[in-house]
């Protein structure tokens, strides 16, 4: 095939993102369970890269968790939404980057909407009159988080201090990558590399000097499935769907996973800890697990900040092993220490997963 | 074509999810609920193809609708465009507002997705939140959860988070008058009055089945939906 006809073949799988001037909505399972991720990225694009990025104070969930758990009806997802916006448009911001994946597919499942149904764009106009008095814009650009640490990849490549490189072997780590349903697998065009070709973690762990690993449940889903976790009758289905994964990228033996979405790292944090408690089940080297990342963690690790302070303290499976493959130090006994250097007692071992 | 049938088409995501099946399977092929329930997403768009009202009723009775995760991997794979999963929150919705939800095991649950992720919304600004989430209830959380959750304040502290404190920021407090704007929209666009249905029809079906029941939730009734499972979901047990 020609280069030209190459070239349009694959533009239908590129995106736009915007390089400056974001408008930043934050995300509710990041905040409870990676709030340290958060606070990397903002300290990445605004530090490291001298960004605009502005987080207004009255913003609220999106109510994505709710809308997916069906208690929450469309017409008010849509309106609380639309308040984002309102809130956008007031502090003079068009580019929309959200920090969660389930908000990311809730933003352009409301936009798509109202670009098919304009009627239901006025109806949403008129209940948010109604209920705040609000008027919006709507955004020129809406990204996820993760496409724009992947816009930014190479420059974090070039300040970072650490590469993803075995320092023992001299090899690259191998990574899996596991892309959240909702990025793209209802509107591919929106994500970089589209649903079958999705590049925006690829691309970083390339990048930074990292390689990926291809396995048979790679698309698969992390199994949240919204009720399927949140009830706890349900959750024979997520960790299921969590422990297919593993089987299948086990024998290749992968160093990491990373993770875009904000709820499936703690899945397949927390599921190596139950398997391995229920089946006696281990999925890395030696009775560890395979350490899970968000994307900011792995950035921040790059360019080298405190693994604490990254948060890598609050995950269930131990990161420590990667961070000696690649050599980046780290006080143990630091680890469970407050702000303030106050001691805060030691989690508990699990009896079967290795923590200590 | 039924009256049922009839409504579930006003619902836009219906026009969207719904084109023309050709009952090909492929969705039932990638469906992680498929793989672990009872269940067919082939089989949502067979029954609603038939316009058949009563097979609808059926169907929005029926524990088959809360099956699926919605992650939505069915919309990527359809050969025409249709997308199951949206076709499942047009279901859902219909069966809460028409009072079926109640009549299925899994569809009871919907009163403890209302009193956690649906209360937590209108009270913290937040789907969850971290107070709330206790180890007793989430077991899977592991000892390091339990930790966290013993030292909420300083471990949120240690990793950047302003935990119910103002201004920007991770967990910040979400203030007063715009928690009020929140609660303003669920009063105009409906949320307010289908969370007042869904704890109306439990409370009803709390008494028909002789439970003991409360706005806590740890009364008979929310344990009961909360942790029972009857195990005829899936295939063999």
């Amino acid at each position: 095939m020609k280069i030209e006809g190459k070239k349009r073949l694959w533009q239908e799988y590129q995106k736009e993102i915007p390089d400056d001037r974001y408008f930043y909505v934050r995300s509710c399972v990041r905040q409870n369970f990676f709030p340290a991720s958060e606070k990397a990225f903002l300290q990445i694009m605004k530090g490291e890269l001298g960004k605009d990025v502005y987080e207004n104070a009255s913003h609220t969930t999106c109510s994505g968790i709710g809308y997916h758990s069906d208690v929450v009806p469309f017409e008010t997802s849509m309106t609380i939404i639309a308040r984002q916006f309102a809130l956008m448009t007031s502090s003079g911001y068009e580019n929309l980057v959200t920090s969660c994946i389930t908000s990311f597919g809730l933003y352009n499942e409301v936009l798509e909407t109202w670009h098919h149904f304009p009627e239901v764009l006025e109806k949403v106009r008129n209940f948010l009159r109604q209920a705040t008095g609000q008027e919006f814009t709507i955004p020129k650009n809406v990204s996820h988080a993760s496409d724009v640490i992947y816009k930014f990849r190479r420059e974090i490549g070039e300040k970072g201090t650490f590469r993803l490189v075995n320092r023992y072997t001299g090899k690259p780590l191998r990574g899996v990558e596991h892309i959240g349903c909702h990025y793209s697998k209802m509107f591919p065009s929106k994500g970089v590399g589209g649903a079958e070709y999705p590049h925006v973690l690829v691309g970083m762990i390339e990048d930074w000097g990292g390689e990926v690993i291809d396995y048979p449940e790679r698309r698969h889903c992390c199994g949240f499935g919204f009720r399927q976790y949140l009830v706890q009758a349900n959750r024979g289905y997520s960790i299921s769907c969590s422990r297919k994964k593993f089987e299948s990228m086990a024998p290749y033996k992968p160093d990491f996973i990373l993770t875009n979405c904000p709820g499936c790292p703690m899945f397949l944090d927390r599921w190596q800890y139950a398997l391995g408690e229920m089946e006696g089940v281990t999925y890395g080297e030696n009775g560890q697990g395979i350490p899970v990342l968000t994307y900011e963690e792995l950035a921040g690790m790059v360019l080298g900040y405190n693994p604490w302070d990254l948060g890598l303290q609050v995950h269930q499976v131990p990161v420590e092993p990667l961070l000696d493959k690649i050599g980046i130090p780290y006080d143990p006994e630091a680890k469970f220490l407050g702000k303030g250097g106050e001691y805060l007692g030691k989690p508990e071992a699990p009896s079967v997963l290795k923590f200590y | 074509m039924g009256l049922l049938y009839d409504r579930l088409t006003k619902d836009v995501r219906f026009v969207e999810g719904l084109k023309a099946c050709l009952n090909c399977g492929t969705c039932t092929a990638i469906c992680p609920a498929a793989e672990f329930y009872n269940y067919q997403p082939r089989q949502i768009a067979e029954t609603l193809q038939t316009r058949d009202d009563n097979r609808i009723e059926a169907l929005l009775k029926s524990d088959t609708i809360w099956y699926c995760g919605e992650c939505m991997s069915c919309v990527t794979r359809c050969p025409r465009g249709n997308a199951p999963g949206l076709l499942i929150t047009v279901l859902r919705t219909a069966s809460q507002d028409l009072g079926y939800f109640i009549e299925s095991e899994k569809g009871r649950q919907q009163l403890a997705l209302k009193r956690t992720v649906g209360d937590w919304i209108l009270q913290y600004g937040y789907c969850l939140f971290p107070a709330n989430i206790l180890p007793e209830n989430h077991p899977e959380q592991g000892p390091i959860w339990e930790w966290e959750h013993d030292h909420l304040e300083p471990v949120m502290d240690r990793l950047g988070a302003n935990y119910k404190k103002t201004g920007p920021g991770v967990l910040r407090k979400v203030p007063d008058e715009d928690l009020e704007e929140l609660k303003k929209i669920f009063d105009v666009t409906g949320g307010t009055a289908r969370f007042q249905k869904i704890e109306e029809l439990s409370r009803r079906k709390a008494e028909e089945m002789g439970m003991e029941f409360d706005d806590t939730m740890t009364n008979e009734y929310f344990r009961h939906i909360y942790t029972t499972n009857s195990k005829k979901h899936t295939e063999g047990e």
